[in-house]
This record gives C-alpha cells, sequence and structure tokens, in this order.
C-alpha cells in the first residue's frame, strides 16, 4: 500500500513539477553554464570572459545603482502610502469604498496601458504635469527626456501603480486587530498618535516585513513601463537591470553576457528569499 | 480627533484618491472627446466615438484580444487541474522526497519565469514553439503560487471526511474532484482572479515570443500600438487603451469586493 501510495503521489505531483522544473529550476542552471560557455551568441570553450567585461561595464555599474536607488524609493514610499490609504479606507470616513476602489483601480491595469497615459501626461510641450508647472510660471521639464529626472519619473509612476496594491494587505491585517485593544486604549486616555504607535503599528510589523519583500521583488521583476516611457534612456539614466538584460539578450544579441546578468539578477533574489524565510518568518510568529 | 486635523486628513485622502483614477478618468475623457480636446478640459466639448472607430481600424483588436483570452484561458485551466493534482499530494499523502518537492516549489515562488527569459527563449526556440499560443503560456501552465495555496487550503478539510469517501469506495482521483475541490471553492475563485489579472496583464514573456499578430496578445498589441514611432495621436491610443482594459476593468466593477477579498485571500496564504 505504502509503496502504491508513494507511486500515485508522484504522479500526481510529475505534470506540475514538469513544468516549474522546465521552466525555472533547468534554466537557472543552464543560465549559470551558459554564462561561462557562451560568447556572444556563439558557444565557446569553457570561459570566464564574460565575467571579466563585467568588471569594465560601466552601464552595468548605473544600471545597478539604477535598480537599488530605484528600489530604495520607491518601496518605502509606496509602503507609506499604502499604510495612509488603509487606515482611511478602514476608519468611518464616509464613501470610504469609494475611495477603495479609487486607490486600488491602478493595480488591475496592465503597466503597458497605463504608461501609455502617463507618457501623455509627462510629454514635454502638452504633458499635464509641464500644464500644472506653466500656472506656477514655470517654464516645464523635460520628464523623460531629461537624465536628471526620467528615472524619477519612473518612479512617480510605480509608486501610483504598486501603492493600492499594498494596501489591501494592511487593511487586511488592520482589520484582524482585535478592537478590544483600541477600547483599552480609550479607557487609559491615550491620544490617537500614541494608540497608532504603540498598538496599530507594532501589529503591523509581520504584514510590513511581507509586503517589503514583495515590493522589493517587484523593483527587480517589474520594467514593463521602461518599454513604453523611456527605454532605459537617455543615455540609460533610467536603465534597470531586467530590461538591460532584455536588451543584452535580445537588441544586442549578447547571450553570454545577458546570462551573466541574469546570474546577478538571481543572487539578488537569493539574497531576498533567504531574508524572506529567516527574519521574516521567525518574525510572523511573535503575533 | 482635533476636528482640524481630521478635516486635513480626509481632504488629502480625497485628493489623493482623484490622484489614483485621474489617469483612467483622462482616458475617458480623451476617447470620447475629438483630439482636439486632448490637452483642454471643456464642458462643451462634443461627444464622439470617432478615436474608436480610428483605433479599432489601426491595429487588430480583435485579433489581439482573442488571443489574450486564449492564452488566459489556456493558462488558467492548466493551473487550475495541474495545481490541484500537486496541491492534494503536498497536502495529504506521505513520500519520499516531499521536502525537497516543497523546497523546489518554495523556490519558484522567489525565482518567476520572467527573470529566466534569456533561457527559456532558447528553450522554447528548440522546439519551433515561438510565436504560439502554447509557447506564451508554457512557463506558466503549472503555478508554485497556486500549489502553495491550494495545499493551505486541502490542509484544513477534516480527515474524517475523506476517510468516509474512501469507505464508499472513491477512487483517489474521485476523492479529489468530490470532496476537496467544492470545498475549496473560495481559494479556487481568489486565484482565479489573481491568475487571470496576472496573465491578462503580463508583457514581457508575451513580447519576448510572440512575433506576429497569430499570438500577439493585447498588452504587446498596446505597446506597438502606442509607440511614438507609429504616429498615432493621443485620443486614439486613449480609446485603444480603453479597449484593451475594458474586458478587465468591466469583471473588476462586477466582482468588486471578491476581488480585494481574493488579493487578499491570495496574499496572506
Amino acid at each position: 500500500m505504502s509503496r502504491k501510495n508513494q507511486l500515485y503521489a508522484w504522479l500526481l505531483l510529475l505534470p506540475a513539477l514538469f513544468f516549474l522544473v522546465s521552466f525555472t529550476h533547468f534554466p537557472t542552471l543552464k543560465t549559470l553554464w551558459r554564462s561561462v560557455s557562451t560568447l556572444g551568441a556563439q558557444d565557446a570553450p569553457l570561459t570566464i570572459d564574460n565575467y571579466l567585461f563585467l568588471l569594465e561595464d560601466e552601464t552595468l555599474i548605473q544600471v545597478l545603482s539604477n535598480s537599488f536607488y530605484y528600489a530604495l524609493v520607491t518601496v518605502p514610499v509606496s509602503i507609506v502610502v499604502a499604510l495612509a490609504m488603509a487606515l482611511w479606507v478602514n476608519s468611518k470616513m464616509s464613501g470610504r469604498s469609494a475611495l477603495r476602489l479609487a486607490y486600488f483601480t491602478p493595480t488591475i491595469l496592465p503597466m503597458i496601458s497605463v504608461a501609455n497615459i502617463w507618457l501623455f501626461f509627462y510629454s514635454p510641450e502638452i504633458g499635464m504635469f509641464n500644464a500644472i508647472l506653466d500656472w506656477f510660471g514655470h517654464s516645464g521639464i523635460n520628464w523623460l527626456g531629461d537624465p536628471d529626472y526620467s528615472l524619477f519619473s519612473l518612479m512617480v509612476m510605480t509608486i501610483w501603480k504598486e501603492a493600492g496594491f499594498f494596501m489591501i494587505f494592511y487593511l487586511a491585517a488592520l482589520q484582524a486587530i482585535s478592537p478590544e485593544l483600541y477600547n483599552a486604549a480609550a479607557i487609559e486616555d491615550s491620544s490617537a498618535w500614541n494608540t497608532f504607535k504603540r498598538i496599530t503599528l507594532p501589529l503591523l510589523m509581520p504584514t510590513t516585513l511581507f509586503v517589503l519583500v514583495n515590493a522589493v521583488l517587484n523593483a527587480f521583476k517589474l520594467v514593463d513601463h521602461l518599454f513604453i516611457l523611456t527605454k532605459g534612456g537617455p543615455n540609460n539614466a533610467s536603465n534597470l537591470l531586467l530590461y538591460y538584460i532584455y536588451e543584452n539578450a535580445f537588441s544586442f544579441f549578447d547571450i553570454g553576457y545577458a546570462a551573466v546578468l541574469t546570474v546577478i539578477l538571481l543572487l539578488i533574489l537569493v539574497v531576498l528569499a533567504i531574508i524572506q524565510f529567516t527574519v521574516l518568518e521567525k518574525r510572523i510568529h511573535y503575533r | 480627533m482635533n476636528p482640524v486635523i481630521k478635516l486635513a486628513s480626509t481632504s488629502v485622502a480625497w485628493l489623493l484618491g482623484i490622484a489614483w483614477v485621474f489617469p483612467l478618468l483622462y482616458a475617458f475623457w480623451a476617447a470620447f472627446h475629438p483630439p482636439e480636446y486632448a490637452t483642454q478640459l471643456s464642458l462643451f466639448a462634443p461627444l464622439s466615438l470617432e478615436n474608436f472607430k480610428a483605433a479599432w481600424q489601426q491595429a487588430p483588436f480583435l485579433r489581439y484580444m482573442f488571443n489574450t483570452l486564449v492564452i488566459t484561458s489556456l493558462i488558467l485551466v492548466s493551473q487550475l487541474v495541474l495545481c490541484t493534482l500537486a496541491a492534494y499530494a503536498l497536502a495529504r499523502m506521505q513520500f519520499f522526497g516531499s521536502a525537497l518537492v516543497f523546497a523546489l516549489i518554495l523556490m519558484q515562488l522567489m525565482v518567476v519565469p520572467e527573470i529566466l527569459i534569456v533561457e527559456n527563449y532558447q528553450t522554447l526556440a528548440t522546439f519551433n514553439i515561438i510565436d504560439t499560443y502554447l509557447g506564451v503560456g508554457l512557463p506558466y501552465l503549472a503555478s508554485a503560487f497556486g500549489i502553495f495555496l491550494l495545499r493551505q487550503t486541502f490542509m484544513t478539510v477534516p480527515q474524517d471526511l475523506e476517510d468516509a469517501a474512501k469507505i464508499e469506495g472513491c477512487s483517489l482521483l474521485g476523492i479529489i474532484w468530490k470532496v476537496y475541490v467544492p470545498l475549496a471553492k473560495p481559494t479556487y475563485f481568489a486565484f482565479a482572479l489573481v491568475s487571470i489579472s496576472y496573465h491578462w496583464n503580463n508583457f514581457l514573456w508575451p513580447l519576448v515570443v510572440t512575433n506576429t499578430e497569430q499570438s500577439r496578445p493585447l498588452t504587446v498589441g498596446m505597446a506597438i500600438f502606442g509607440a511614438p514611432e507609429s504616429g498615432v495621436d493621443w485620443s486614439i491610443i486613449c480609446a485603444g487603451t480603453l479597449i484593451s482594459v475594458g474586458p478587465l476593468l468591466l469583471l473588476f466593477l462586477i466582482f468588486q469586493r471578491q476581488f480585494v477579498q481574493s488579493f487578499i485571500h491570495a496574499g496572506i496564504k
């Protein structure tokens, strides 16, 4: 019976496992192999040239610093905005379900479609942002074409796209907090800020960590808007790691170097995974 | 709370809300008015459907939409079946190597197929299935996330129900179909909504593996349609955008509550 059970279990797992392994685990190993066995688009004997090029590639330094800077700004800002949204939607404010709908809408729209609309907002002559600046007598900014602003413009749109999604998790966590805690705080005559700091915020800690990891992951995984808004430009000023991988593989046809870059991205994700499964899992139980 | 602070907080909440729906409202405005009103808001602007007509003529939206529909359904159906089978094995069966399998699945939650576009493209090229529905769907036919979600749900099903079904002579697949699937309906619903909106919106992988209208989904079609090189004007792009998000937006408005619940449900597990 037990042996039959073993067989059945594996038969049930096999189809799903086949696809997961073929398109995640196997290509991960294949990427490692390709990074030392392919130069340009050609097979080569074992080589570390791709890795040597890594050290000379100034664009990569720019791309990596863009990626980290992008994550460092969009993640905390999205989280703070999401928390504020959740608090508003969870309060007794009238019209809160309309607000919830408004905040959540960007989440379900495709990045590509909304980027098309934002492209118009950012356009130098007729765009909305420059029209607003014009009211204040400012001559306008080339939001996407100026290397000083292009990454910033991407960040603004990303925060708009992501905050509503993270709000949902905070909302769920807020609704799970026992009202007795707030009653106790009211009896103690605790100020609103004090109650927030001493009760709400600590109880939201596990959610914050969960959202944090997912937000950082998204910051490295989601580059759809680059295709519409900046194409990584001007002069790589807004290029991000995954987009740079795409460029190397499908525009420059340097498959070997794209593999090395993928290895870097995989390493970043592994570090994030370790953080999630050690720090995060431990903290979650303290509730 | 201090009434002044309260008023300020409410105002900021609404300002933010308006900012968050503004792009969509703007798209509606521009799409339903003649192009000269794209940059000026006027109460007397005449309504017009010309932009939709132009957009419809300039890009094969019907074809794109059909492609997206086929790809999304293909992925969803396959995911539901494969994830159910795997989740049952992981939730209720003891077998050699289960810890390893579970670790492999958790790993896939982090390393998603998107970042492996280079290798996955090579795989598809080897099998000559670039630019096909199957090619776009293949890396997503099983979902680690779905397996994980269903496993958690199946583990809460009382063992007694399964034992009773066994006594009645139910086969293994019969038990899964008649006992577990009906009890996990909310999870299936949640997973389906998350999966549909993910794959309806997915872009990078379809961009890489599609070359023609044959298999190109809406997102990739929109990127080409909206590219500055195509020289299409804003009002028409907005109309195209609305056409492309229309079905999903409608689904969202109808199932608004379920959507929000689903995302929570899927995120917490």
